[in-house]
């Protein structure tokens, strides 16, 4: 039986799009409010599950041809990474540093090291939700 | 406000454990993440509930709520969440091993 | 400041990620495990000397002072044990390379080693009540993954008994830290001593401490051991090897640093209590040592025995006993890790795990047949091999505090150990040879290799003890003088 989904589909394609927003939103906003590398990652896990779920999973690992578990591994370099990238520089363990720069179009902005920790959680978790949904649903 | 939440947290727990001792190994797993759930709900409880305004620099009050709790369940829950998905995944394996996810026939299955 | 500190657990985190993206090349994946072990060996023996120098050390994460951050503490107790911890892992993996099936190996069981040491090492070095929790949670998803890695029936059916205890146990962590935190409010485990010694240990924070004795008590199969045999023998030797040596000793070492540096106020309850459960956990395990014919089953009640042993010199807590059970703890792990690649080779060999089934085997493989005999005598505790100085001490210690009924249990378990070892000797090893030459599944260095170093480091660590003695009666200092570590912790930089 054909299981009409033009609706799932329809909504699918815009919805997306708003999650993903929604997801960097609670990411960059993570630093002085509430929001974060995980929310975020959450957020945007989410969004590729309804992707799974409106359309099948080989039609959307054509779109996006990752391997999660490695996008999760990444994320968990990229964390354990930029921890120990402040031993490097005679500060402790997970040490974190900031400061203003002057950029184009932007202005003053402050950058944190502390995003690069976060973007790293935010990989982590995207893969491993999406591993887990996957292992779990694959061979049904 | 910390009674109701540590009644609720009581209910919690002793549905978990009304779980946990079922047969059916889908429900077992139910009642460990809902055990957590009880445990998170009792720590944010244990730092005070409303004693201030949100811990957020841009809040400036007089008073803020302790954040600590609130970091340690957010770890507590990724880590819940962790690893409720690798039982959920052990499980589903278990069942394709054996076809069943009823408690009492996988302890019958012979070791070796 | 000491960033050297972090590295034992940060190195096996970052390769086991890395190995990860390298999947498809096991000879790779091996040796770089291997290196990692190798190299954290170097590091741990270096701060080691340096805690002999400095005092002990301490690492604020992110430049945030205690109380308020969280950090890794490395005296010489944890140091002795992340030392043993890489040694042993390091060798173990050698024999992993020459039994393990490839199934296996690509099934990421190398990353997953390099997981489970990082909890385990993190585990020894926190000084953080929380980050100690997290650290267990390492530890326990990757041998929740190691236990099942396969999915044979066996290992399902045990793998799931494992996740379940261990996750109520878990939860059981979570609502003791809750309880505590909010009745000191603060999690770092310097301070909350501090704060109890001022405010004294009042009743309800003995009821947290009992809260806390069972949730290490299920960690470390102290009582509540239950689940362990099955459990640790359901997955291949190298993976049983890796969990008997390193998993037990983390509820152990936790029980120690909670009931020394935190709870130490009321022994009259909370040490009696551990030596009670110890007593018992002796009987159980013995018991269950003489009663199985299955040498899987054998050895893990051996752990058994050995986790109630070791807490022996908690309940008694004098500087003798404290000294004998960290000489006897680093023993143990070595020696179990021997124990369980002894007894994973023998089963290999004969295809059997059940004793009645093996006979004579000293003909074929004689090195072996020698091998389990040291193996055998060092449990026991015989003279001059490494089992021997431990348990003199903590039996000193009993006597000294005249708990005669401990003293006697202990001594008793030593002997149920010897018989149920010597029951495999004797069946397996003596008697017909029933396997004939053609037969024969012959014994390769690589699996043989292992073995040998396993032995020649028990021999090594029971004649040169004197060495190690050095650091055991250092930490047993440490242990039983709270206000070292937490002066260490709270005041200096």
């Amino acid at each position: 039986m054909k299981i009409n989904d033009v609706i799932l589909h329809a909504v699918t394609k815009i919805v997306v799009f708003i999650i993903l927003t929604l997801a960097i939103y609670l990411f960059l906003s993570g630093h002085h409010s509430p929001g974060g590398g995980f929310v975020g990652g959450l957020v945007l896990a989410s969004a590729f599950v309804l992707l799974y779920l409106a359309f099948d999973i080989e039609t959307v690992q054509k779109g996006i041809p990752f391997d999660f578990k490695l996008v999760a591994a990444l994320g968990a370099f990229i964390a354990a990474a930029s921890g120990l990238g402040a031993v490097f520089f005679g500060a402790s363990f997970l040490s974190q540093a900031f400061d203003y720069f002057d950029l184009p179009i932007l202005g003053q902005t402050e950058l944190a090291t502390v995003t690069v920790f976060e973007a790293g959680v935010a990989l982590a978790v995207v893969g491993t939700v999406v591993t887990i949904i996957l292992s779990i649903s694959e061979d049904v | 406000m910390e009674t109701i939440i540590i009644i609720l947290a009581g209910v919690l727990v002793s549905v978990a454990t009304y779980l946990v001792l079922s047969k059916n190994l889908i429900r077992v797993i139910l009642g460990t993440s809902i055990f957590s759930h009880a445990a998170h709900l009792l720590i944010m409880t244990m730092g005070g509930l409303k004693e201030g305004s949100s811990p957020l620099l841009g809040e400036e009050a007089a008073t803020y709520t302790d954040a600590l709790p609130q970091a340690l369940i957010l770890t507590a829950i990724v880590i819940s969440f962790g690893v409720t998905s690798f039982f959920l995944v052990i499980a589903y394996r278990a069942y394709q091993e054996t076809n069943t996810d009823n408690l009492d026939i996988l302890r019958g299955i012979k070791d070796e | 400041m000491n960033n050297i500190l972090v590295f034992p657990m940060v190195l096996p985190l970052i390769t086991g990620v890395i190995l990860i993206f390298l999947r498809p090349f096991i000879k790779l994946q091996r040796w770089v495990t291997f290196g990692v072990m190798a190299v954290n060996t170097g590091i741990s023996l270096y701060i080691l000397q340096k805690i002999q120098k400095d005092g002990i050390l301490r690492l604020d994460f992110g430049g945030w002072e205690p109380p308020f951050g969280i950090l890794f503490v490395g005296d010489s107790f944890s140091l002795l044990l992340v030392l043993t911890a890489s040694i042993v892992t390091a060798i173990i993996l050698l024999y992993a390379f020459h039994s393990l099936d490839a199934a296996r190996e690509k099934m990421y069981f190398y990353p997953l080693v390099n997981f489970l040491v990082a909890g385990v090492i993190g585990s020894f070095l926190t000084g953080d009540l929380f980050n100690l929790f997290v650290f267990f949670e390492v530890m326990l998803l990757s041998s929740y993954a190691l236990v099942s890695l396969g999915g044979s029936k066996m290992q399902l059916k045990h793998g799931i008994i494992y996740m379940t205890i261990n996750v109520v146990s878990s939860w059981m962590f979570l609502i003791a830290i809750a309880y505590l935190y909010g009745t000191v409010g603060t999690l770092n485990l310097a301070h909350i001593s501090q704060r109890i010694a001022e405010s004294g240990q009042t009743p309800i924070l003995t009821v947290i401490s009992i809260l806390f004795l069972i949730v290490f008590s299920l960690k470390a199969g102290l009582v509540l051991y239950q689940w362990l045999p099955g459990s640790y023998s359901a997955p291949p030797a190298v993976i049983g090897a890796l969990f008997g040596a390193l998993l037990t000793k983390v509820g152990i070492y936790a029980l120690y640093r909670m009931f020394t540096l935190v709870f130490y106020h009321e022994p009259a309850i909370t040490h009696t209590l551990i030596g009670i459960m110890a007593g018992v956990t002796l009987i159980g395990g013995s018991i269950g040592a003489i009663a199985y014919n299955d040498i899987r089953r054998v050895i893990t009640y051996n752990v058994v025995i050995a986790v109630g042993f070791i807490l022996v010199g908690l309940a008694v807590l004098t500087p003798a006993a404290v000294e004998g059970a960290v000489i006897y703890l680093v023993h143990d792990i070595i020696i179990k890790a021997l124990l369980f690649l002894t007894g994973g080779t023998m089963i290999y060999l004969t295809g059997t795990a059940r004793i009645e089934n093996m006979s004579g085997l000293i003909r074929n493989y004689p090195m072996l047949g020698w091998i389990f005999f040291i193996t055998m005598l060092s449990l026991a505790g015989v003279p001059p091999l490494s089992g021997f100085l431990g348990k003199v001490l903590v039996g000193q210690g009993a006597a000294e505090t005249g708990s005669y009924l401990l003293l006697a249990l202990a001594f008793l378990s030593s002997l149920a150990v010897l018989y149920s070892l010597l029951r495999i000797f004797l069946n397996a090893f003596w008697g017909e040879t029933i396997i004939s030459e053609e037969d024969e599944i012959p014994l390769k260095k690589g699996r043989l290799v292992p073995l040998v170093v396993f032995t020649l480091g028990t021999i090594a660590l029971g004649l040169g003890v004197e060495s190690i003695a050095v650091y055991a009666s250092d930490a047993a200092n440490v242990l039983l003088n709270p206000d070292i570590y937490i002066d260490a912790v709270m005041n200096d930089n």
